[in-house]
């Protein structure tokens, strides 16, 4: 054995790069143990339940549970929202007689079950934190809620055992066994309901705490859960996972749209990618209320956490919101408009006036929405104003200009979808122009009707513009949306083809459009997961359990914000890890010689109001090679 | 001069002029910072718009790429390229020396205006009922203790305003009073400047501490005053008969 002073200087340079990638390796597993330093932290002796908190050295025990908890959820989001959609994709399929949505619905299933297990995964990292770091606040929510853990547990296994037998029985239950393996969808989709209801209500609980009464185990559980927040948070989750798995799905379309060498799979990828901008941007469009109803209710539990998230330190993080919802809105729409200009050809000059209309539009709400009602300003400035609010724009920063800037961008974006919908055709129903007409007076009626509201809102009491005027807009723009929509296909189903939809055209920034929106959604999705948990500033359950550790600290803004970016990166590494292991066996399979390529199809079917690839030859080259 | 370019520099100049100098004609001039968002909006919509197909794009990045690379270009064009690609840079370090560079101007003000009330202020409500005479006890009391500084008028232009930096709240902006509730005007009036959480700056407001010169109930009745007053309602879960 040689000593260091035997040993060349390119020995010794190889030796410690070796050594620095054996280091490398050993601070990765180092770090996989962090938390096992905790324990060191925590003393030798066993201190059982004297120990109220364990702290990881470096990186702090509150950050530790912060990462883990936000890619817990973000990966929840997606593999609670992507089975909805998927299994309305094969409900599709299995009426329409087309194999497209079975297979497009299989293609949502395969991404489904790559990510299913990290997400297990991380929630047990996460429960294992918790409960090394946070002993008496979890001895605490035991407590509590025990019985809901075995109830939680059980619809674990549930979910997992009916994902399975849906997953790969899917080829198997074809033709006659098809009703079962919906019906095992639908039992997907109602256990994962329930996984994401019973944890909600653990987490929902620390920020809306309630005195709960005598009775058993399971009675006092069940009291705790039905806090005032549980059910406003359920549907806005619910609501947010569909939007999530719907722009993640997007932008693995588009991704898998750009890397495409083929006609066939450049026009595939193309049809993904317009169905998960259109099932993100459709559950967008109800997001909003839902929010603005669990925002209600936190102003109406506790009026402090209320004007703490929207008027006090956390109040920036709604301008941010906006900004991120502005440029979601956008991006969907964005890409819509490209949709009508590259894939029905010559159509251009026809939309350019109608989308510069409402582009217009769109950036004129997003001003509204995003000036502050407290301005960033020098003292200079903010003297030459009288004060942090401006006298004329300082109107556009309180609830009522909000609302109405927000419904009015829902409404253009539906429009938008319509205009898509209807683009390249030519109604020949005889009632075409009364239904036009009709659907044109109520577009005008409503948007005049949103924005004379907003105006009033200001000259009425609080409780009467929330309880009233905010609810009627939310009402005229759904009353729109419920109206057009039928209206629309009626239309559309007897309507002429103008000018065919050519798939697998659009440019590449299509691609990038879509990946930006995902990007976006889980941004503001880390932000607002901030937002609410932190609303509970200093206490673990709100008013009833202190934070006493040394993080009883609101982080400032600043540092939030690069948590939240850190957190957005590592799911984006995350996500694009389990897609590229998903996708693994399609490269395999895209290596075998096949035979020559289908020519470019026309798509006239007018499926998920768009048209998709229907040509008999694509679907025999495509989805019947997927069902051998 | 026609084009996107063209329309489009256009655009986005005529909105940098009505948003510095013509709109302070009409109301306070707006703060760089919102002026700075309203154009990076507008140019997002310039982007957008011009990058909407094929055709549009290519008018609109066209010319700019093959500006930028150069080919075909020869005198003016050449020295005009060069030109732009020494400016540029200079210009964007240019403008990251003038924000980094240490100054002796304040901060940007980042003060929370409604910060949140402590526990035991929340859910408090006005003991007294609303009757004529109790609004007119608080609007006496606000003429003597609150108009020097908060105006007759309730619009925050009182005699002695122009001496307070920050001026004093107007209650007829419905963006002040008429999005609150009772108890926490009550907060504000009884623990005044030097009560408010450190977001809210309390070295940053004059409002006196009123607690040490009035009782509660004249908080109270000078609260019902001020909505009176300024005819705005306050922020309520539930509506009155």
């Amino acid at each position: 054995m040689k000593s260091a002073g035997q040993l060349g200087p390119a020995t010794v340079v190889q030796g410690m790069n070796r050594m620095s990638g054996f280091l490398k390796l050993a601070s990765f597993f180092a770090l996989l143990f962090l938390p096992a330093l905790a324990m060191a932290a925590g003393g030798a002796e066993i201190q059982a339940m004297s120990v109220e908190y364990r702290d990881v050295p470096g990186i702090g025990s509150r950050n530790l549970v912060w990462i883990v908890a936000q890619q817990h959820l973000l990966l929840a989001g997606f593999v609670l929202g992507v089975p909805i959609f998927a299994w309305i994709c094969e409900l599709v399929g299995w009426k329409t007689k087309e194999p497209r949505y079975d297979k497009l619905a299989k293609e949502f299933t395969k991404l489904l079950t790559s990510a299913y297990a990290t997400t297990a995964l991380f929630g047990g990292i996460l429960l294992f934190l918790l409960i090394g770091l946070y002993p008496k606040l979890m001895a605490y929510l035991t407590d509590m809620f025990f019985p809901s853990f075995l109830v939680y547990c059980l619809l674990f296994l549930l979910e997992t055992a009916t994902l399975y037998m849906y997953w790969y029985g899917w080829d198997y239950m074809q033709g006659n066994k098809k009703a079962f393996h919906l019906f095992l969808g639908f039992l997907l989709n109602l256990f994962a309901l329930g996984i994401m209801a019973v944890p909600n209500s653990w987490a929902t609980f620390q920020a809306s705490p309630v005195v709960v009464g005598d009775g058993d185990a399971w009675a006092r559980a069940w009291m705790a859960m039905q806090n005032p927040t549980w059910m406003p948070v359920n549907i806005h989750r619910l609501i947010a996972n569909v939007v999530l798995g719907g722009f993640i799905v997007g932008a693995y379309a588009g991704i898998r749209y750009l890397l495409a060498v083929s006609q066939e799979e450049r026009e595939h990828y193309d049809w993904m990618g317009y169905v998960g901008n259109f099932i993100g941007v459709f559950g967008m469009l109800p997001l909003p209320f839902a929010g603005y109803w669990l925002m209600r209710e936190v102003y109406q539990y506790n009026q402090q956490m209320g004007i703490t998230l929207m008027g006090g330190f956390l109040a920036w993080l709604f301008i941010l919101q906006a900004m991120l919802i502005g440029v979601l809105f956008l991006g969907a729409n964005y890409y819509f408009w490209m949709g009508i200009t590259y894939r029905i050809p010559g159509s251009e000059n026809q939309y350019k006036k109608p989308i510069m209309a409402m582009l217009v539009v769109l950036l004129l709400c997003l001003g509204v929405w995003m000036t502050p009602h407290s301005l960033v300003a020098s003292l200079a400035e903010a003297q030459k104003m009288g004060g942090t609010h401006h006298p004329l724009l300082g109107v556009f920063g309180v609830m009522s200009a909000k609302m109405t800037v927000a419904n009015i961008m829902i409404l253009v974006t539906f429009m938008s979808f319509i205009m898509y919908w209807r683009a390249g055709k030519q109604e020949t129903a005889v009632w075409a122009k009364a239904a036009k007409a009709v659907m044109g007076a109520l577009l005008v009626i409503g948007g005049v009707a949103v924005i004379v509201l907003g105006v009033w809102g200001y000259f009425v009491p609080a409780i009467i513009r929330i309880n009233y005027f905010s609810v009627a807009q939310v009402l005229i723009v759904l009353f729109i949306m419920v109206t057009f929509t039928p209206l629309t296909a009626l239309l559309m189903k007897s309507a002429k083809t103008t000018t065919e939809m050519v798939w697998g055209k659009m440019p590449i920034r299509a691609g990038y459009s879509l990946v930006l929106n995902a990007v976006m959604v889980i941004l503001l999705m880390s932000l607002m997961g901030y937002a609410r948990s932190s609303s509970r500033v200093h206490w673990h359950i709100y008013g009833v359990m202190r934070d006493t550790s040394e993080y009883a600290f609101s982080p400032a803004l600043g540092y939030a914000a690069a948590f939240m970016s850190l957190n957005t990166f590592v799911y984006c590494l995350l996500v694009a890890f389990i897609f590229w292991v998903a996708t693994l066996g399609d490269k395999a399979k895209a290596q075998q010689p096949k035979g020559p390529l289908a020519d470019v199809p026309s798509g006239a079917a007018p499926a998920m109001a768009g048209g998709a690839p229907s040509s008999s030859e694509a679907i025999e080259s495509g989805i019947l090679e997927n069902h051998k | 001069m026609k084009g996107p370019i063209a329309s489009g520099a256009i655009l986005l100049a005529g909105m940098f002029i009505f948003l510095k100098f013509i709109l302070p004609l009409l109301t306070a001039p707006l703060p760089a910072s919102l002026i700075y968002l309203y154009l990076a909006i507008t140019l997002s919509g310039i982007m957008i718009f011009g990058t909407m197909s094929a055709s549009s794009l290519e008018s609109l990045m066209g010319p700019i790429f093959r500006f930028l690379s150069g080919k075909g270009q020869s005198g003016a064009g050449q020295m005009a390229r060069l030109a732009v690609l020494v400016l540029f840079p200079l210009l964007v370090g240019w403008q990251t020396y003038t924000t980094l560079a240490p100054s002796d101007l304040p901060p940007g003000e980042n003060r929370t205006i409604h910060p949140a009330p402590p526990g035991e202020f929340v859910g408090l409500s006005n003991p007294y009922p609303k009757t004529p005479e109790n609004i007119m006890m608080g609007k006496g009391l606000y003429a003597a203790y609150c108009s020097p500084c908060h105006g007759a008028n309730y619009d925050g232009k009182g005699p002695a305003a122009p001496g307070f930096n920050p001026p004093p709240a107007n209650f007829s902006d419905p963006g002040t009073i008429a999005q609150l509730q009772e108890a926490y005007l009550f907060w504000r009036i009884k623990k005044g400047g030097v009560g408010l959480p450190v977001e809210g700056m309390p070295w940053k407001s004059a409002m006196p501490r009123w607690e040490v010169e009035l009782p509660e109930e004249f908080i109270w009745k000078i609260i019902m005053g001020e909505y009176d007053g300024a005819h705005q309602s306050p922020r309520t879960w539930e509506e009155e008969d």
